[in-house]
């Protein structure tokens, strides 16, 4: 198998996801099938190919500094799910 | 013909020559959803009151002289882009109850034409599928038999155009998310090149891989959507400032002088179906036959497009949908003490098993220790694949292959295997990966009535010659003609 049950766990945790022990199992063994797969990609010779990470490379995008539009605090609060005086409201963070 | 069954291009001449109003229009199409949505189950919102009242205010400009080819037209939405006060769910638990504040650059683009919105459609969820099947909303059926899926994961999109419970609609292509849908269901389908269409306001999956396209029930209309959500947009950094064309005007008769490509490597791919080889070969024939010439190309790398694309889409998945935390909008788990646990406990409950899926392999692929190994080779692998369609269109104006190996599968029978569907997305992914344009018309049914589609592919920013081929091609042909019973 290419990737443990602890693997998935911690990436699991990385992507701040819950996994309870049967989807651990579960996805350990399909992740690692598709890991497996993936693994063809080693075969390629890719020495001094460069990266790539968009297909239409532009430099430089600018716009004009103006003030344009912007969302009233109403409307950005309308989908919190808790909000209180004009804030998002998180669980406490400082104990 | 009832109102419904007209192409976009047909019901603007009606409504240019007021022979029909926008709101006779709007009402047939929202009363076939209503007639057919049972059997299908494409929408995930109808906004009836909403079409309507935009119908009205088309009439209007109508009535003032102001019918641009769009004006009145019934268009159906993937649900992932921002229509404002209009919801927009992803087909996501995680945005069940989002109402976007804004509307995504191509909505404003179709309102300002006075377009008619009649809903929001289907999709897997995120966008994350070849099948509709990962939504959490519902299953969407394919029209010709609906034990089967429609393609992903605009399958909302091509199901609502194929059972005309739309004139057109607008989806989004990842890997192949327009075009496989466009080729199961019967309709046409095209993924423009990669900065033709903003992506102001479409929800992300893969940034440097996603455009929004239009699907609609012949290339005619295809040139007609393209003209309207075509063009740069300050609001998207990757949009390219270039000038748009007049996307009809390539809708001429005549392929002489053009020369089409048939890459070698796509012949030898395993679980290729004889339906759909015959119905390729078939549809190269038609288009030699009209005046193209053919040449074969190579596009050595083939073997690695779908390794390469199944860690970079997942990577920058993991990273596009780390906003979804339970904070600013969407669904939460309120019960939860920590901030740690309510992060946790709302994405896992929020998001679907092929999205934790995807992001948990995008997080392994970019985690410490694997990032080179993974994401680092296949960007290096990504600049081959892309090279090898430089040099093929050094040989070729286009590139015609299949869309997917099988038509549309029964519902169910990839459900526990993601693997076995990853590999479905073969001919699509390398368009996404290199950024060109790529089409699905209809070509073909197999033994059991199924559509088969047509892929065409060019160089960037050559929609044009895509159209045109695919123009040449319906006008040859009757496969776009025919309909699923219902």
């Amino acid at each position: 198998m290419r990737i443990t049950k602890d693997e998935v766990m911690h990436v699991a945790h990385l992507s701040r996801l819950d996994m309870d022990d049967a989807s651990t199992d579960k996805f350990a063994e399909q992740i690692g099938n598709i890991l497996e797969y993936v693994d063809t990609l080693r075969q390629a010779d890719t020495e001094g190919v460069p990266p790539m990470s968009h297909a239409i490379s532009l430099t430089n995008a600018f716009r004009e500094d103006e003030e344009t539009g912007h969302l009233e605090r109403d409307q950005a609060l309308a989908n919190a799910p808790e909000k209180e005086d004009g804030n998002f409201m998180v669980p406490k963070v400082i104990q | 013909m009832e109102l419904y069954e007209l192409s976009i291009q047909k019901a603007h001449r009606l409504l240019k020559e007021k022979e029909i109003s926008s709101q006779e229009l709007t009402k047939a199409v929202l009363e076939r959803i209503k007639a057919v949505e049972d059997k299908v189950d494409a929408y995930i919102t109808v906004a009836n009151d909403m079409a309507m009242a935009q119908a009205e205010l088309a009439d209007k400009a109508i009535s003032e002289g102001n019918c641009a080819p769009l004006t009145g037209i019934p268009l159906a939405i993937k649900d992932l882009m921002c229509t404002k006060g209009l919801r927009t769910t992803c087909a996501s638990k995680i945005l069940e109850n989002f109402i976007p504040p804004y509307d995504a650059t191509v909505i404003e683009k179709l309102k300002a034409r006075n377009a008619v919105i009649t809903g929001k459609v289907n999709m897997d969820e995120f966008a994350m599928g070849s099948s509709t099947e990962h939504s959490a909303m519902k299953i969407t059926r394919n029209p010709w038999d609906t034990s089967r899926i429609p393609g992903g994961s605009s399958g909302g999109s091509a199901v609502a155009v194929a059972a005309d419970m739309c004139m057109g609609a607008l989806g989004s292509d990842t890997g192949g998310s327009i075009r496989q849908p466009a080729s199961h269901c019967g309709v046409v389908g095209m993924k423009p090149t990669y900065g033709r269409v903003s992506r102001f306001g479409l929800v992300a999956f893969a940034s440097s891989l996603d455009q929004i396209g239009p699907l609609t029930k012949d290339v005619t209309d295809c040139a007609i959507l393209m003209n309207a959500i075509a063009g740069y947009d300050t609001r998207d950094s990757t949009s390219v400032p270039k000038d748009v064309p007049d996307y009809t005007a390539a809708l001429k008769d005549g392929l002489k002088g053009t020369i089409v490509g048939i890459p070698k490597e796509f012949n030898e791919v395993k679980g290729l179906d004889p339906d759909v080889s015959t119905a390729v070969e078939n549809a190269i024939k038609t288009i030699e036959d009209l005046g193209a010439e053919c040449v074969e190309v190579s596009l050595p790398h083939s073997e690695y497009v779908v390794a390469a694309y199944y860690v970079i889409a997942p990577s920058e998945a993991s990273s596009n949908l780390a906003r979804y935390d339970g904070v600013r909008y969407g669904f939460r788990d309120r019960d939860k003490g920590s901030l740690m646990e309510m992060y946790k406990s709302t994405r896992s409950q929020g998001f679907g098993p092929e999205v934790q899926r995807r992001i948990i392999i995008g997080t392994y692929c970019l985690s410490a220790g694997y990032y080179d190994a993974y994401y680092g080779k296949a960007s290096q692998v990504r600049t081959l694949i892309t090279e090898d369609f430089k040099n093929a269109f050094e040989k070729c104006d286009a590139i015609l292959a299949p869309v997917a190996p099988t038509p549309a599968f029964p519902i169910g029978e990839n459900a526990d295997d993601p693997l076995t569907m990853y590999l479905s997305d073969i001919f699509t992914l390398s368009a996404n990966l290199a950024g060109i344009p790529g089409m699905s018309v209809p070509c073909g049914f197999s033994k059991d009535g199924l559509p088969i589609g047509l892929q065409i592919l060019g160089k960037h920013f050559s929609e044009e010659t895509l159209l045109r081929v695919g123009y040449n091609f319906e006008q040859a042909t009757d496969f776009h003609q025919k309909k699923a019973s219902l």
